[in-house]
């Protein structure tokens, strides 16, 4: 089954040696290869040819030194490619030409810590906007936490947009400013008549510091602010942070914290797939359904509020445990909650099923090849929605998951439908893990004492939430201090694919589009 | 007296739009188990726009400003053409229904070129949709408004109503047809679901709201008002045509109210029907509004072919 065996002797047949660390550490089966930096792009290749998903990229300053990391996963088997080099003049192969994955996060190492990834397809700013001078990388130690921010921030003007030519061509910008309550990003059309020719994002404006801020906190504190890099999926995020942090202090969560985990990250999930289901309708004028959706996700948020203490569930889980107990009058309360969501869904849902006018919008719009969608490594619903039957609850089990077995919901059609039918899929799925998990919800403690954990000790959290596949890194400092995390949401593998996914559709059919794919731009822009 | 009722007339048609535009977001939050706000909340709205300052871009030329004055009056003037509470007044007598196409033409163009003076992308973008789309409805909407003047033999619609008024309850072929195309022109017209959203944020969906995105204050007040007032307009012109019992034939006080009972109710059913059909239906995928229309066009014609065949020759 496990692949790294044969991996490790293709690596020997192209010339890269390794330094290999069996194991982030023993509770997880993520294992650190460590190569010399000019193997840095060929083993990118190589990893191509053996079907290895790119996963996620980040870089951490050490000293006089760079440490870089990439992280690969196939069949549900995760491996972190790492390599140090030299601070100054910090110099790397890309592997952006190999994975256009990594393209985004490459510029983003490249603006935070002044790397330069050679033969990069692209070299403008990605995350640092004019906002910081050319010299200045956040990310770097010396760089204050507070930043030097100037007076007015220098607006943003000379991105260098791709552009069109000939008769017709016409640009579209949208954005960053949105006429809903959403969040900030930039997007430029260009467009003959209502076809799309090209699309090209503009992110980064909800830049808020994460991964800086971060920086020496203590594990209570990062497991809350893990819970803010996305508001929507705070549960899944603070539960990756918290996976990452426990592994690196080799503390075992309680079955009983494990299984209220899933309830809430499943009753997380519920609850944003109710709301895009709801928003998908509206983007296409089908107000009702909206209504309803809207209704019921409603409904379900005060249950969490009455049960966990908060609408959105943050803060829930903490390091070693959860916060809350789920007492028996409580546990009664949650099973009520999903016979009526149960019924209600039984009620809307054929009266969506069975609408021609709502068929025509959603069916074969917005398509999402498998093959792009693997190529990007897409993640979640939009993954899942093409074919890529890949789900972290199933593929790389963690507790609770691991005692129960469910269907992965797939769709292979890869348009805005079938990204809308997985969702449903999904929250029945979910509907019936909840109820398995209150079921067999075991006896015991909700939280285990706190173990500091010795300096360097890294973690790497690998949880799906309601977007997909949320990878948290974390390494100690000294005095259980947190030295760096980084926070991969699902949605930096999932925006580059709406860029390829709305060609061929029509400006009008982009806002439906968008909706279905749902990425998150503060989880993006870190 | 004649001119003074049918100035009343004019002023009725332009206080009630915002009633009609209440009722019709009554009918539709009630059939999408939501609170609907006040009947009176588009009076309030308009009162509130008209008390604040306009914000105009430094890059809007004279036209920009005028064009609200412009679209407002002209509409208003396409509302004196159309009988209301009583026919054969002295305004409906002086103009016909090419008269009051020629309204909205007029009323669109400035439309469409105020969207494109603010030199913005939505701007012109919806100027761009809002000009295919009333170039395939006026086709449409002409053919239909033919079928029913080739029975009365008058393209003035006072002298229409009356005709259909003396001829009784006949069902005429024509007319079904004319009455479908003339709904699917109007919802087309108008900015309604499955054409246009009017209530989206979602700009690169918007059609007319496209247009009006810079407009602000007493601008928009007056585009909005113009907005309700073509909407009422459609309204009455459907039911006038199709249902005119009630209309008041003579100016006897008793027959004026009768006849603004009767519009009101009519207008009222219309609007339900309206909600629920919004209510049933996503939007269109804006390259299916030329089938729409093309089908509008086709019962249109249909409509004048069943008359030439089965009725003009009794």
């Amino acid at each position: 089954m496990n692949w790294t065996t044969d991996f490790l002797n293709q690596l020997i047949d192209v010339g890269i040696s390794l330094d290999r660390r069996d194991a982030i550490n023993r509770v997880s089966t993520t294992a650190v290869w460590q190569i010399e930096d000019k193997h840095w792009q060929q083993f990118a290749i190589t990893a191509l040819v053996e079907n290895l998903r790119w996963v996620a990229g980040w870089a951490e300053q050490a000293d006089e030194q760079f440490m870089v990391n990439a992280c690969f996963e196939k069949n549900g088997v995760y491996v972190v490619l790492r390599t140090v080099i030299n601070a100054v003049k910090p110099e790397l192969p890309t592997q952006a030409t190999v994975y256009p994955a990594a393209n985004r996060s490459e510029r983003h190492t490249q603006d935070m810590f002044g790397i330069k990834f050679m033969g990069h397809p692209d070299n403008r700013r990605w995350t640092r906007h004019q906002a910081w001078d050319k010299h200045q990388y956040p990310l770097r130690k010396d760089f204050p936490a507070q930043g030097s921010p100037v007076e007015i921030t220098p607006p943003d003007m000379h991105y260098d947009f791709i552009k069109g030519h000939g008769a017709g061509v016409y640009e579209i910008p949208v954005g960053p400013v949105h006429a809903g309550i959403i969040e900030p990003g930039h997007f430029r059309f260009l467009a003959v008549g209502e076809l799309i020719l090209n699309l090209e994002e503009r992110l980064g404006y909800v830049h808020k510091g994460i991964e800086k801020i971060a920086e020496g906190r203590t594990p209570e504190s990062l497991a809350r602010l893990a819970g803010r890099v996305s508001g929507d999926s705070t549960v899944a995020h603070c539960w990756a942070a918290c996976m990452a942090m426990e592994q690196a202090a080799d503390v075992i969560v309680p079955n009983r914290a494990a299984f209220i985990r899933g309830i809430v990250a499943e009753r997380e999930r519920i609850a944003n797939h109710l709301g895009d289901m709801g928003a998908i309708c509206n983007d296409v004028a089908f107000t009702f359904a909206q209504m309803q959706f809207t209704r019921l996700r409603e409904r379900w948020l005060r249950t969490n509020a009455t049960v966990f203490g908060h609408r959105l569930l943050m803060d829930v889980i903490v390091p070693a445990g959860v916060r809350c107990d789920v007492s028996p009058v409580a546990c009664e309360l949650l099973k009520q909650d999903i016979a009526w969501l149960k019924k209600e869904l039984s009620e809307i849902i054929p009266s969506i099923d069975l609408n021609s006018s709502l068929e025509d919008r959603l069916y074969t719009a917005g398509y999402l090849s498998p093959e792009i969608a693997a190529a990007f490594g897409t993640v979640g619903y939009v993954g899942r929605a093409s074919g890529q039957d890949f789900d972290v609850r199933r593929d790389a089990v963690y507790p609770p998951y691991n005692q129960f077995t469910f269907k992965v919901a797939v769709e292979d059609q890869g348009d805005i439908a079938s990204r809308f039918w997985v969702r449903h899929k999904e929250i029945m799925a979910s509907l019936k893990l909840i109820s398995q998990f209150i079921e067999q919800l075991p006896e015991g403690d909700i939280s285990t004492p706190w173990i500091t954990p010795v300096i360097d000790s890294e973690g790497l959290g690998i949880v799906d939430g309601f977007r997909g596949e949320i990878i948290s890194y974390v390494r100690f400092a000294a005095h259980n201090k947190i030295a760096r995390f980084y926070p991969r949401d699902p949605s930096i593998l999932n925006w580059p694919a709406l860029e390829k996914l709305v060609l061929n559709n029509i400006v009008p059919d982009f806002p439906v589009c968008n909706k279905s794919l749902n990425g998150s731009y503060s989880g993006n822009d870190l | 007296m004649n001119w003074l009722i049918a100035i009343l007339q004019t002023a009725l048609f332009v206080a009630l739009a915002p009633l009609l535009a209440g009722w019709l977001k009554r009918c539709k939050c009630h059939l999408q188990n939501r609170q609907s706000p006040p009947l009176l909340q588009p009076y309030r709205d308009l009162f509130k726009l008209f008390n604040k300052q306009p914000v105009v871009s430094e890059q809007a030329s004279w036209l920009f400003i005028k064009a609200p004055y412009i679209i407002f009056s002209a509409t208003v003037l396409a509302a004196t053409v159309v009988p209301l509470i009583a026919v054969d007044l002295p305004t409906s007598a002086s103009a016909d229904v090419i008269v009051m196409v020629g309204f909205f033409a007029f009323a669109r163009f400035f439309l469409a070129l105020a969207g494109l003076d603010i030199g913005t992308a939505f701007g012109g973008m919806g100027s761009s949709r809002e000009m295919t789309i009333s170039s395939l409805a006026e086709p449409a909407m002409l053919m239909a408004v033919f079928t029913l003047t080739m029975t009365a033999s008058t393209t003035n619609l006072s002298y229409a109503i009356s005709h259909v008024l003396e001829q009784g309850l006949v069902l005429r072929p024509s007319f079904v047809f004319a009455l479908f195309a003339l709904i699917l022109v109007a919802v087309a017209e108008t900015g309604r679901i499955p054409v246009d959203n009017p209530t989206t944020h979602l700009e690169l969906t918007m059609i007319h709201e496209a247009m009006i995105l810079e407009y602000s204050g007493r601008h928009l007040a007056l585009i909005e008002w113009a907005s309700q007032l073509k909407l009422m307009l459609y309204g009455v012109l459907i039911a006038n045509i199709f249902f005119p019992w009630g209309i008041a034939q003579t100016f006897s006080l008793h027959d004026l109210g009768y006849g603004l009972l009767a519009i009101i109710g009519k207008l009222a059913v219309l609007a339900v029907i309206l909600g629920i059909a919004e209510t049933l239906v996503a939007k269109m995928r804006l390259f299916k509004v030329q089938e729409y229309l093309g089908f509008a066009y086709l019962l249109g014609l249909l409509g004048m072919l069943s008359h030439i065949i089965l009725e003009a020759s009794r």
